[in-house]
């Protein structure tokens, strides 16, 4: 008879956790930051036809860095999450808080259960009716969830971007300043200036009705 | 069906093909009506006029606002067209029950596509899946619960405005010039025939649309004429290259002030 070989749950976690940051650490990173209408969220990519950033419903949108194909999973599951609860129930009945927590508890679960943990970092943005009502959530690979104000980042340089926010950050600013502050925070990080379709961003705007996503073109972000 | 705390549909990986719908389907939660036969006995509210037609920029949408069940007027303010997505519009004549779950349905279902795909649906994919809807629907249009819609929207490829009819089996049919349909359908109809211009201005299209409700209400009884005293007037939608819009009702109350005025 074989006896098993023994690895202590602390070492699996360690290793599994490892795993993951290292995976994530190569992504590049998105910022969210919250200006007078809405929330504002940018990312380095180069490509113009996959997405890390993206619309869940009305007043949701998603972003993700890391393994591509984890994070769509993650945002096609959150769209049909939304889509079934704002169809059973009611639209204004959902949620940022309701979808962070099924991320967190999906992610937590792949991470003690699965094969190997999603190297992902996602972010849930909620514009709120008014500022204060805002809402932006952090879901770390390990289900880990937090609850951000002001202006969040993932991804491999999520610390340097924040410093460099928090130099910059005024409360109720317009968006242009909000785009200002990105690409500066984004050019600083990277040390080299991004080219003008090396962007994507796209903002939960609260004047924009009932659908409140809307992605920036190049023209908008260079103008800022 | 969904509740907080039990995580994400963990139904992956995903078919380019699953639908809104499927995954309703999947989840035991389909909208379904399970009837004898004659529910018609069961008294039910049904939706009648409603019209579409060409004009210069797109296409004008427009239905009357009563629900009636046999000789009873059950309703004076149901809404029976709607914005579709931000490019086309949909109006619902029949058992209004099932028809304004339909149109639910159908409102979710182009949102999901598009949120999933990144893109909208072309105009011919929207009516297309609206009428395998219907095709779904067949063994209730049996047990008397029918809806006959009609779909308008502005087609981006071609820059116009188009509009389409069905029938109860699902049967789709792309009209050129104006179609109507519900129980002052006819009427309604008749009256689009000879009155009927192409490329008339907005202004002269909202009005063109409120005199056929108008006609129809003269001649059919489940269809509300505009109800001067309780201001209750038709919806009137338009759908062109800036998209769906609904003419508000300060502006329809005018027309149809001036309408039933010169109705002889």
């Amino acid at each position: 008879m074989t006896v098993p070989y023994y690895v202590p749950p602390e070492q699996l976690m360690k290793d599994r956790a490892e795993f993951a940051r290292k995976g994530i650490a190569r992504g590049r990173s998105i910022a969210a930051i919250e200006y007078a209408d809405g929330i504002l969220l940018v990312a380095e990519n180069p490509s113009g036809a996959l997405q890390k950033i993206s619309e869940i419903y009305d007043r949701i949108a998603f972003a993700g860095v890391g393994k591509y194909y984890e994070f769509e999973a993650l945002r096609v599951a959150g769209i049909r999450h939304a889509d079934l609860k704002g169809y059973a129930y009611a639209r204004e009945d959902v949620t940022a808080k309701g979808l962070a927590n099924a991320y967190s508890q999906s992610l937590g679960h792949i991470f003690t259960q699965d094969v190997k943990p999603y190297e992902v970092e996602i972010m849930v943005a909620e514009v709120g009716l008014e500022p204060i009502d805002n809402r932006l959530f952090r879901v770390t690979y390990d289900g880990t969830l937090y609850d951000e104000r002001r202006f969040c980042a993932i991804g491999g340089q999520d610390e340097q971007l924040i410093a460099l926010l928090e130099e910059r950050f005024v409360e109720g600013a317009p968006l242009n300043d909000a785009i200002r502050w990105a690409k500066e925070a984004f050019d600083a990080v990277e040390e080299r200036d991004i080219a003008p379709d090396g962007w994507e961003a796209a903002v939960v705007d609260r004047t924009l009705g009932r659908r409140t996503f809307r992605r920036l073109g190049a023209e908008e972000l260079a103008g800022a | 069906m969904i509740a907080d705390g039990e995580g994400l549909p963990r139904d992956l990986p995903v078919h380019p093909e699953q639908s809104f719908s499927a995954l309703l389907r999947a989840r035991g939660a389909e909208p379904r009506w399970e009837l004898p036969a004659h529910a018609g006995d069961l008294g039910l509210s049904e939706g009648t006029t409603v019209l579409a037609f060409r004009y210069g920029d797109g296409v004008v949408m427009a239905g009357d606002r009563r629900a009636t069940a046999g000789s009873l007027i059950t309703h004076r303010r149901v809404q029976k067209v709607f914005a579709a997505d931000d490019f086309s519009a949909v109006a619902v004549s029949g058992t209004a029950g099932v028809a304004l779950e339909l149109i639910r349905l159908f409102q979710t279902e182009l949102e999901h596509y598009e949120k999933m795909e990144g893109s909208r649906l072309s105009l011919d994919g929207k009516a297309n899946y609206l009428a395998a809807m219907l095709r779904r629907n067949l063994p209730m249009a049996f047990q008397g619960l029918i809806v006959i819609p009609l779909f308008c929207g502005f087609d981006p490829y071609d820059g116009t405005g188009r509009l389409y009819s069905f029938d109860v089996v699902g049967g789709r049919y792309e009209e050129i010039d104006f179609a109507a349909t519900g129980s002052g359908g006819r009427e309604a109809h008749m009256y689009l025939r000879g009155a009927f211009r192409p490329d008339l201005h907005e202004a002269d299209a909202i009005r063109l649309a409120v005199e056929s409700l108008v006609v129809a209400a003269e001649e059919d009884s489940a269809t509300g004429g505009p109800d001067l005293r309780r201001d209750i007037y038709p919806n009137v939608v338009v759908v062109n290259r800036d998209g769906y819009r609904e003419i508000d009702d300060d502006a329809v109350a005018a027309v149809s002030r001036a309408v039933m005025e010169n109705t002889p």
